[in-house]
Parts: structure tokens; C-alpha cells; sequence
């Protein structure tokens, strides 16, 4: 499913600037079309089937709880790929349509609930990003005229913004304790009045699927291919014949559309939508999600909704430096893997197909017990140090990895001190190695030495 | 490929919840603390903590429990002062069969608390929960917007508005008052609040400024003040709380503003050591449970809980209230069944460490009791806030502060 | 009324001149690197950090020296060993890095420091009233604040017109390929350039954490704000950083001073309002409400009308 992996500026061979524009097209959109998307049909089937079993595997109200979290994260943060991945365009500001599409839905619940209008609660996420589309064709029109930094500036501008406006117009958004309504006033659907977890989890189990679906279609079509040629070439882009800004208008709102659908699913999960949930910290954290899953790939994304929710809930549970691991782990994916978690994995594609993942899985092997040393010995540090750094008489206990640790003793310390720097010093010796066996796996042995 | 990934994905996910369900003893009563543990608000939320876990230890823990030796064990939940977040530790809560959550920080969270707990407990009546809220003042809570699971410990900002109106009443002295408040719920609930009880008790008060300013969003608390002395006031009245009341209050001093400055939450956490000399006999604070002079008995806990915890103060002297009259009435009802604790806590009447009664008025689920306006100074101060030798000295006290006052709540209440 | 104006006057000149101290640094790098520093501010709240540590040992002074030069030398490493790195990948990628470590720093500082506000107060020697008009005292640390500012502006300015690195940084700001062309070591210059804007941006928190707060929100209050400065002033204008800088405090400072609200204008015109209607929020708005977001609604004006800023050369 890597297959909207794009080099930069692999597009525009000479050949597409003289060709005829349909010609191009027509090649184009075949092969991507049908093809391409024929050969996902089978991830898209077993996608259904791991999203249909998974509450049977975690059926913990907590585990249904972090699912449906996971499948809003998803939706908006594929939402957020559509301009950061596929259209070039760093957005500080993406939470606006998420907020505004969650806070119209929930305004839609209360009108089930209190006038009577007929809406079955399945519909409402497309209530929400009609909203989400409504507010990004304005915004759009105007920024999507350049990408790059001035897109970034505006998009901040716009999120600051609305933010704001959000506090001090209390009859739309509720002020500060936000705006709450009622999932279960609706008509019963399939006899389901969603009242349990479960039943909500279906629901945004099947719309996740349905936005994510419509989303890779989107990025085969003739739009959303091009949206990958601007974003790679702005010039050569505009010589096939597509007005760039038109392209990026196009992703923008469509990407509006389904962050909105995000915001109509938060409507539901949680029946309560707050300042919160449009301010910069909410545009940041779907930054964050997309970059550290990886922006060029499909899936990234994804991955990234996963880990990072989990992260946020079941990490924030252990310790309250869950922040800083964030940080750390963001930082070090911006500067050593700018493809992201997915990138990371996808790396050792060519390894797979050329069946040499074999030389690879013994260097890791040997990398192995002094990376977990080295993180381990990192860990216990800022645990331990983080203890100290706190005023407590009487409490100097660490609790890292089930273990109790008293800081006010050298022992754990060099301990600590000795895991990192004898791991990490056992990683230094072995990167050349490491280096040399994915040279050689992937078959790239002479053009590394 | 993609399976494998979400096999791996499973996997840990599958662990992490193992991890986070494995710890489970039987026997202790656990009580969820949600609040911000993380974040810019999570000083006030770990002081929090902190005076809770104390309050378990030394009221129920060290005298044998309740029910026969059943503990208190607080749990912490991390809010990170999110109504979202507050709502997946609810149901954190609820997966691992706690019934009492107490939550303090933020109206706007109090309120998604409240709302969600109503909602859960109408779904799920074999598996109630009691909302103890032992902070957040916002009137709304035991009005409009109450239910028979809330119970609220402090005063609430009407209450408090009331007391401190009186305190302004009685000086002559006072003709001009500026109202001042961050842009939010509470904000403008202490605003209407002080209008229109000034409005009744002293006419002749001309209000010369009402301010609504964005609440966290000021760097530069120096406009406001400026105006402030302009506009002539002998008196400013602010609901501000956490930087934003470091920020007024340093601001108005350091422009000569030479009149009192009434406030909700102008001491402790950081912001007494933060006025010290500057602050002296300006910054008036209204609350409950008295500081200054203590009880014998609060000045012996103080104490310990300074032993144990250097750094910290017992700022908000309600908790051990909640946590006291908590245990007093699962003794009472003789199950922790949160429907019969409820109904135990409501009319229960408590004598205080820090001196007076509390009283769980049961119309509306408000906590009745003394309310104090109190002093910013270092002279006649036994327990000091912050450790700046700086605390509160009591100058008037209300008892029984808002005992008839009116209250618009009608609960539905479930059979016993 | 006067005494509102002449106060206003002051404050807003106290605030812009900090802003300038803050986007000059921003607007020296990135002219020279085209890098937008989503982590300026961070390097403004270090300082604020590193001069309260430095205070709590040897006072004040000694602080204000070298809190700064601990940033720079911060600033020149995170540009060596991160930035450059980041470079290759695109100016997307250096601004995804920089929100990073504007997100990493916050936590660090928490982790040092913790969460509460710090007691970083002025020197003893600054806490006296410097004059008192209509009876409204003017701290003389905000006099010291306007005087440390308008120094690094000569200063600065004297370092770009007079000296021969002022004239190198000129000349890269305009014709970065020739000037490399030329001979010059542009990496080190880069890494020159960041230190010293981010040694900036500590001074700036050195003399702005005793007024404002020190805490750790205090980079993300101001973060935004030092971007709509030199966006507003155009792009690697330092003229025009300092033109839009004071602009901006003035903006702030007298839309809270003025109480104008929607509803006067409307009794003015003679149109009454319903109170229950659901735009009552619009009719009843007033300046000091809206202070806060008047510089993001002149970003996106200028931005959609004049991308290049007001004394821009280039376009955004």
C-alpha cells in the first residue's frame, strides 16, 4: 500500500511537458485508477476484518475507549496528509475545520434532541464535514494562492483566529466549558440507540473505513495525482496545464471536508466539544501524529494516529514525562527519519524482495540488547532525575519499568549512567556494521563504499 | 505488510492494557483524582494531589479505615486540564470499578464531568458514580446544571461574591470599584455576581470599569493596569487565577494603584511568594477554612503535611472536608453503594479541622460554610504560604455563608 | 484621558521594543538561512530561564551578560548539529524541526525547572518608581527595558552598516549565492548568525522574565506574535521589523486603553439590538476583547493583500 510513495520531483520527464494534456491524463489516471487500486482490494478487506474483531480482542471499556480515540485521530490526521503529504502544504491551523465541524454537529444533536429533526446519528460526520468543507472553500480561496511559508503564516494566522473568536462568541461555541448534547436522541439505527461504547465504536469503525477509503481514492484521482506534481514542481505542474493554485484549492477543501468528519466523529465519542479542540495545541498534535507516521505514505498517517494515541493515553498513565518522549521521539523523526515510523519500515522493502533480509535480521539481532541498554539506561535518567527535580520529603522512589528505585542512593544512578553509555557506546561501534548490512541487503554494496 | 503492521499494533496495544489493568487489589475504596498532572496547570493539580493523599492517610487510613479497615486509595488520573481527556479518565475510571471521582480544576472540566456522569449513570444504573467536586465554583453546577451525583465542597462564586461584597459594603470609604475578570464562564459569573450585589447593598458605588481580558492569552498585564488608575477605582474586584493573577496584581501595584484588591484565588501555589512585600495589606482573598489563626488541630496537620511535603501548602483546606465527610457517610450508609452514600452525604453536617461546620445542603448539593475574607501580610501569620514567612490572616468572617440563599436546581433523585 | 494616552504611549513603546529584540534575531536568520525559527521564542524563555538560575546565585547583573551568550552558544549548536542537518530536506522540513524543538524546549525547561511560576524579580537597584504622572507610577525597570533595547537597536545597527561582517550578512541577506561564491564560509556564518539572533531572543527573556512572568507558557504566549511581526514588517526587513514591532505594541496596548465597543457604534448610528439574538456576541463586542487577535487579523490582511509585508523587498 506504499504505492503513493512519490521521490521529489520524480514527475515531468520531458515527454509530459509536450504531451498532449488528455493523453497524459488518460495514462495516467488508468494505470492509477484501476490498477492500483484493484491490487489494495485485499488490505482493504482485511482492514474490515481487523476493525470488525478488535473489540472482541480488547473488549476492556478503557481498550473501546482508546479504539474510538484512535479512529478519530485517524480520519484527521489522513485529512491532515492531504495537504502536508500529498499537496506540499504545511498547515498550523488544521484543528479549525476539525472544531468547527464537531462543534456544528453537536449543535445538529441538540436539534435531534430538542426540535425534532429527523437525522440518524451514522449521518451526522457528514453533517460535520459539509461544515468543515463550508469554512475551508472561503479560507481556501485566498490560501491556498502560494504554499510553502506563506501558507504555513496564513494557516496560523486563520487558527489563532478562530481560536480566539471561539471564547468570545459564547452562543456558537459555548465559551469555555464548550458545548455538550446527546448522542442517543436519535432514530435507532439497526435497533442501535448507541448508548454503549461498543455501538459507537462500530460507527466509527465503519466511518473510518468509508473516510480513509475515499481519501486514498481522492489521492488516485486526476486531482489528487497532480496535487503530488505542484507539490513536487509548482512550474512543471502549471506547463501540463493545471492552474497550481486551483490544484491546491481543490486538496485544500477536500481535506476541510474530512477533517470536518473527524470533528462530527468527536461529536459522537465524546458528546462534548470545547476551545480545546480548535486551538494551535490541537493543530500541532495532528503535525505531529502525520509527521512521526510518516507524510509520504498513505498509511503513515495511520500509523501515526496509533502510536500516538496510544502514547497520549496509556504512556501519560506511567509517567508524566510522556510529553518530553514526544518531543524527543518528534525531533529525532524530523532529523533522522524524515519518512517517519512508516518510512522506517518501508526502507527495508527492497531487502524483502530481494529475499536479504536474513544479513539484516543478524545485525539488528546484535544491535539489539545494547539499544535496549541504551533506551533503558536514557529512561531511568529522566525518570530518576525527574524525581529528584521534585520536593518531596521521604519520597525519593522511581518507579521505571515496575521497578522501585531510591534516588537518593548512587547505586541506581550508575546503573543508569552505565546502561546508557555502555549501550550507547556499543551502538557507536556497531553503526558501521549496521550501515554495511543494509548496504547489502538492499544491493546498493558498491555504490556505498 | 499492512496486516503484520496492525498485528504488531495489536500486540502492543494488547500489552499496554495488560500493563494498565494489571494492578488491581480488592479491598481498597479507590477514589479517581482527575486533574491536570501535566501541563501548565499541573502544580495546582499535584498540590491537589497531594493534600488529598495526605487527607486519606491521616483522616481514614491511620484510624483503621471504614466499614472494617477498608482504605482510602486515591487514584490519579491525568486530566491534563482537558474536558477530553477528563472524559477517557472517567471511563478509565469506571473500567477499573472506582465510584467516587473527585475533580477540582476548571469549571468548563466540572462541567463535561458532570454532564458525562449524569449520562453514564442514566445508562449504566448498576454501575453509578459519585462526582465529588471540591473546586470548581461556577454557580451553574448546583443550578441549572445540577444532579443528584455532584456534590460540591467550596463555596460557590456567588456565595463567595456574597461575603466579599459585604466586606466592601461595610468600608465607607469605597466609592469607585473596577470589576476585572478573565473571558469565561467564571470570569463573567463573578462579574454579574459583584454588579448586581453591589447594585443592592451600597447604590452609591459607582462600578468606574467591567472588565472581560482573555484568559491566558495577556503577556502584559501593564494596559489594564493604567487604565485601572485612570479610571479613579478604590477598590478592584477579579475572579483571576494562576499567571493571570500574578500578571493584574503585579501590574496594578507597580502603577501606585493604592486600593485593595479582592480576589478569588490571589494566594498560594507560587503567586504569594510571588507579591510578598509588594502585596502587603492589598491583595484580600475570599475562601473557606481559615488560616490564620489556626486550630490547634489544623496547625498540628499543617504541620505534618509541611513535614512531608516542604514545598506545598494545605491551600485548599476543603479537601480534607471532602475526604472526611466521604468516609463519614460510607459509615453511615454502611455500603460504598453510591446511591446510598449519596443520599447519606446529603444534610450531613460536619465539624471542621480549621474551626466551623459544614453543612451538605441538600436541595442543591452545596457544601454550606464559614467564609472568610482574608489578608495578604506577614504579620500574625502562623502558617505561611509558599514558604515567604507571607499568608492569610482572616479580617472578617461570614458563618454559614449562603446558608438561604436561593438556588434554581431541581434533581431527580434515584430510589434508594 | 491624557494620562491614559501618555501611559499608553510608554507601554506600547516598552512592549514593541521588546517585540523588536525578539524579531530582529528572527529576521537576521532568516534572511540569512531563509529559515522561519518556530523556536525563537523558545531561546527568549531560556534566557529568562538561565538568568533567574544565575540570579538565584550572583544576583541580577552577572546574569544579564551571561544568560545571553548560554543561548547563543545553545542557539549555535542546535544550528550546527540539528539545523543543518534538517536543511537538506527543505525549508517545510527546517519549519517542521523548529516547531519540534520549540515542543522539545518547553518540556526540557519543565523538566529543569518545573512547572510553577519562578520568583525571577528586577534588581533591587531598578524597583523605584522612575517618575509619577497624574499620580500613575512609571517603574523605572520598564526604563531600563526601553534603554537595553533601543542599544541593541543601535547597536545592531551599527554592527550591519560600519563593520565588514555587518557587510557580509548585508550582502548574503540580498545575494546569498554571491557572497558564497565569493569565499566566504557560509556555514559558519550561519551558525554566527543563529547564535547571535538567538542570544537575542535570550536577552530579550532576560529583561522581559522579571516584567511579564517566567513559567513555561511564557515562549508559546509569544511564540505567534514575533511570527505576525515580521511577516507584518515584511520579510527580512529589519526596518520593517521594527516599523511593525512597535505598530503592534501600540495596537495592543491602545486597543485595551480605548473601551470602543460594537454597541456604541451602533447607538451612534441609532440601530438597537436585540439582546437575545444569537449574534448578541458580535453586538457587544468591544476592543479590549478583541486586543489579542487584531495583530492575527492584520497577518492575514497583509498577507492576503500585501504578501511582501510593509517594507519588504521580496515576497513571502
Amino acid at each position: 500500500m506504499s504505492a503513493t510513495e512519490t521521490g521529489s520531483a520524480a514527475t515531468g520527464k520531458s515527454g509530459d511537458r509536450t504531451g498532449a494534456e488528455p493523453a497524459w491524463k488518460r495514462v495516467a489516471d488508468d494505470q492509477m485508477r484501476r490498477g492500483a487500486f484493484r491490487r489494495t482490494l485485499p488490505v482493504w478487506g482485511a482492514a474490515f476484518v481487523v476493525l470488525m474483531i478488535m473489540p472482541l480482542l480488547f473488549s476492556s471499556a478503557v481498550g473501546v475507549t482508546i479504539m474510538n480515540q484512535m479512529g478519530i485521530s485517524i480520519v484527521f490526521a489522513l485529512s491532515y496528509n492531504m495537504l502536508l503529504g500529498q499537496g506540499g502544504m504545511l498547515s498550523f491551523g488544521h484543528a479549525v475545520y476539525f472544531g468547527l465541524g464537531g462543534f456544528l454537529s453537536v449543535h445538529v444533536m441538540n436539534y435531534v434532541e430538542y426540535d425534532g429533526w429527523w437525522l440518524p446519528l451514522p449521518l451526522l460526520p457528514f453533517v460535520g464535514g459539509l461544515f468543515g468543507l463550508a469554512f475551508a472553500v472561503p479560507i481556501g480561496s485566498f490560501s491556498t494562492r502560494r504554499a510553502g511559508t506563506v501558507f504555513a503564516m496564513i494557516s496560523l494566522g486563520v487558527g489563532e483566529l478562530v481560536a480566539a473568536c471561539s471564547i468570545i462568541f459564547v452562543a456558537f461555541f459555548g465559551g469555555e466549558e464548550g458545548v455538550s448534547g446527546d448522542r442517543t436522541m436519535g432514530p435507532p439505527v439497526f435497533g442501535s440507540e448507541f448508548l454503549s461504547e461498543v455501538e459507537v465504536y462500530y460507527l466509527i469503525a465503519g466511518i473510518v473505513l468509508v473516510a480513509a477509503l475515499f481519501m486514498y481514492l481522492f489521492s488516485r484521482t486526476p486531482a489528487g495525482r497532480m496535487a503530488n506534481a505542484v507539490r513536487d514542481n509548482e512550474e512543471r505542474a502549471e506547463f501540463v496545464g493545471y492552474s497550481q493554485r486551483y490544484v491546491r484549492f481543490v486538496s485544500f477543501c477536500a481535506s476541510g471536508f474530512f477533517a470536518g468528519m473527524a470533528g462530527g466523529l468527536f461529536a459522537i465519542n465524546y458528546e462534548i466539544l470545547t476551545e480545546e479542540n480548535l486551538n494551535l495545541v490541537t493543530s500541532g498534535w495532528v503535525l505531529l501524529m502525520a509527521f512521526i507516521g510518516g507524510v509520504g505514505f498513505f498509511v503513515g498517517p495511520i500509523v501515526g494516529a496509533i502510536v500516538l494515541t496510544l502514547l497520549q493515553t496509556v504512556l501519560s498513565n506511567h509517567t508524566e514525562l510522556w510529553q518530553l518522549y514526544v518531543g524527543i521521539l518528534f525531533v529525532l523523526t524530523v532529523m533522522y527519519a524524515p519518512r517517519g515510523l512508516t518510512g522506517l519500515v518501508a526502507m527495508h522493502g527492497p531487502a524483502l524482495r530481494t529475499g536479504r533480509l536474513g544479513i539484516l535480521a543478524r545485525a539488528y539481532g546484535a544491535a539489539v540488547v545494547p539499544l535496549l541498554a541504551f533506551l533503558a539506561g536514557v529512561v531511568l535518567l529522566l525518570e530518576m532525575g525527574n524525581v529528584a527535580n521534585q520536593s518531596v520529603v521521604g519520597e525519593s522512589e522511581a518507579h521505571v519499568f515496575g521497578l522501585t528505585l531510591d534516588v537518593s542512593t548512587v547505586a541506581p544512578w550508575l546503573v543508569a549512567l552505565a546502561l546508557a553509555a555502555g549501550g550507547g557506546y556499543a551502538l557507536v561501534r556497531l553503526a558501521p556494521r549496521l550501515r554495511d548490512a543494509f548496504a547489502r541487503a538492499t544491493g546498493q554494496a558498491g555504490a556505498a563504499s | 505488510m499492512t496486516v503484520t503492521r496492525r498485528a504488531a499494533f495489536a500486540a502492543t496495544l494488547g500489552f499496554a492494557l495488560a500493563v494498565s489493568a494489571g494492578a488491581q487489589a480488592a479491598d481498597p475504596i479507590k477514589i479517581a483524582f482527575i486533574d491536570p498532572l501535566s501541563g501548565p496547570f499541573a502544580t495546582t493539580g499535584e498540590s491537589g494531589l497531594r493534600s488529598f493523599e495526605f487527607a486519606a492517610e491521616t483522616l481514614v487510613n491511620q484510624k483503621g479505615g471504614v466499614l472494617d479497615g477498608r482504605m482510602f486509595e486515591i487514584v490519579p488520573l491525568d486530566n491534563q486540564i482537558s474536558p477530553k481527556e477528563s472524559l477517557i479518565q472517567l471511563k478509565r475510571a469506571i473500567s477499573d470499578g472506582i465510584n467516587y471521582v473527585v475533580q477540582g480544576n476548571s469549571s468548563g472540566v466540572a462541567n463535561a464531568l458532570t454532564d458525562a456522569i449524569e449520562k453514564h449513570n442514566k445508562r449504566n444504573p448498576d454501575q453509578r458514580v459519585l462526582f465529588l467536586n471540591y473546586s470548581a465554583v461556577d454557580p451553574a453546577l448546583t443550578n441549572e446544571k445540577c444532579n443528584f451525583w455532584h456534590f460540591r465542597f467550596d463555596a460557590n462564586a456567588d456565595i463567595k461574591m456574597d461575603a466579599l461584597t459585604d466586606a466592601i459594603a461595610e468600608n465607607q470609604d469605597i466609592k469607585k470599584v473596577y470589576i476585572i475578570g478573565q473571558d469565561y464562564s467564571f470570569g463573567k459569573a463573578v462579574a454579574d455576581a459583584a454588579v448586581k450585589m453591589l447594585g443592592e447593598k451600597r447604590p452609591d458605588i459607582e462600578i468606574v470599569g467591567n472588565e472581560l481580558h482573555p484568559i491566558g492569552k495577556v503577556k502584559d498585564f501593564t494596559p489594564y493596569a493604567t487604565k485601572i488608575k485612570a479610571s479613579g477605582a478604590q477598590a478592584v474586584i477579579t475572579g483571576n487565577w494562576g499567571a493571570d493573577m500574578v500578571g493584574l496584581g503585579k501590574a496594578i501595584i507597580e502603577a501606585g494603584v493604592d486600593a485593595p484588591i479582592y480576589t478569588y484565588y490571589g494566594a498560594h501555589d507560587g503567586i504569594t511568594a510571588t507579591f510578598g512585600e509588594l502585596g502587603e495589606g492589598i491583595i484580600r482573598s475570599v475562601r473557606e477554612g481559615s488560616l490564620n489563626p489556626p486550630t490547634p488541630e489544623f496547625k498540628a496537620l499543617n504541620d505534618g503535611f509541611k513535614a512531608k511535603y516542604p514545598d506545598n501548602d494545605i491551600n485548599q483546606p476543603r479537601i480534607f472536608n471532602t475526604v472526611a465527610m466521604l468516609a463519614m457517610a460510607i459509615e453511615k450508609a454502611g455500603t460504598t453503594d453510591p446511591v446510598k452514600v449519596a443520599y447519606a452525604l446529603e444534610g450531613m453536617e460536619y465539624d471542621t479541622i480549621m474551626g466551623g461546620k459544614v453543612w451538605m445542603r441538600p436541595s442543591d448539593h452545596q457544601a454550606i460554610q464559614d467564609v472568610h475574607i482574608s489578608v495578604h501580610t506577614n504579620k500574625d501569620i502562623v502558617v505561611d504560604a509558599d514558604n515567604s514567612g507571607y499568608g492569610l490572616k482572616d479580617e472578617k468572617t461570614v458563618t454559614m455563608a449562603g446558608k438561604d440563599s436561593p438556588t434554581s436546581c431541581e434533581m431527580e433523585r434515584p430510589d434508594a | 484621558m491624557v494620562e491614559l494616552v501618555i501611559f499608553s504611549l510608554l507601554n506600547g513603546l516598552v512592549t514593541g521594543l521588546l517585540l523588536f529584540m525578539l524579531s530582529s534575531g528572527l529576521t537576521l536568520i532568516f534572511s540569512m538561512m531563509g529559515v522561519l525559527n518556530f523556536a525563537h521564542a523558545s531561546f527568549y524563555m531560556l534566557g529568562a530561564y538561565f538568568a533567574y538560575t544565575i540570579s538565584t546565585y550572583v544576583g541580577f547583573w552577572p546574569g544579564l551578560i551571561v544568560a545571553p551568550l548560554l543561548v547563543g552558544l545553545a542557539g549555535a549548536l542546535v544550528e550546527r548539529y540539528g539545523l543543518r542537518h534538517v536543511h537538506r530536506h527543505g525549508h517545510v522540513a527546517e519549519l517542521i524541526f523548529t516547531f519540534g524543538l520549540a515542543f522539545l524546549i518547553e518540556e526540557i525547561v519543565q523538566f529543569f525547572w518545573g512547572k510553577a511560576t519562578k520568583d525571577y524579580s528586577a534588581p533591587e537597584l531598578l524597583q523605584f518608581p522612575l517618575f509619577t504622572l497624574y499620580g500613575q507610577n512609571f517603574p523605572a525597570y520598564k526604563a531600563f527595558m526601553i534603554l537595553i533595547s533601543v542599544g541593541i537597536f543601535i547597536g545592531l545597527f551599527t554592527v550591519l552598516s560600519r563593520t565588514r561582517v555587518g557587510l557580509i550578512i548585508q550582502a548574503a541577506i540580498t545575494h546569498p549565492h554571491t557572497v558564497s561564491n565569493l569565499g566566504h564560509n557560509v556555514p559558519l556564518v550561519f551558525m554566527g548568525v543563529f547564535g547571535v539572533g538567538s542570544a537575542l531572543a535570550g536577552l530579550a527573556g532576560v529583561i522581559a522574565g522579571p516584567a511579564l512572568g517566567t513559567f513555561p507558557g511564557m515562549a508559546f504566549v509569544l511564540g505567534s506574535i514575533v511570527f505576525v511581526v515580521i511577516v507584518v514588517g515584511g520579510l527580512g526587513s529589519l526596518p520593517g521589523a521594527f516599523v511593525a514591532s512597535l505598530l503592534i505594541g501600540w495596537l495592543q496596548t491602545f486597543a485595551i486603553a480605548l473601551d470602543w465597543s460594537v454597541s456604541d457604534l451602533l447607538d451612534i448610528l441609532g440601530i438597537s439590538f436585540d439582546s437575545e439574538h444569537v449574534l448578541r456576541d458580535l453586538w457587544t463586542l468591544s476592543l479590549p476583547q478583541v486586543a489579542p487577535i487584531l495583530p492575527y487579523i492584520l497577518l492575514v490582511l497583509i498577507l492576503i493583500f500585501r504578501p511582501r509585508g510593509l517594507m519588504g523587498k521580496r515576497e513571502t
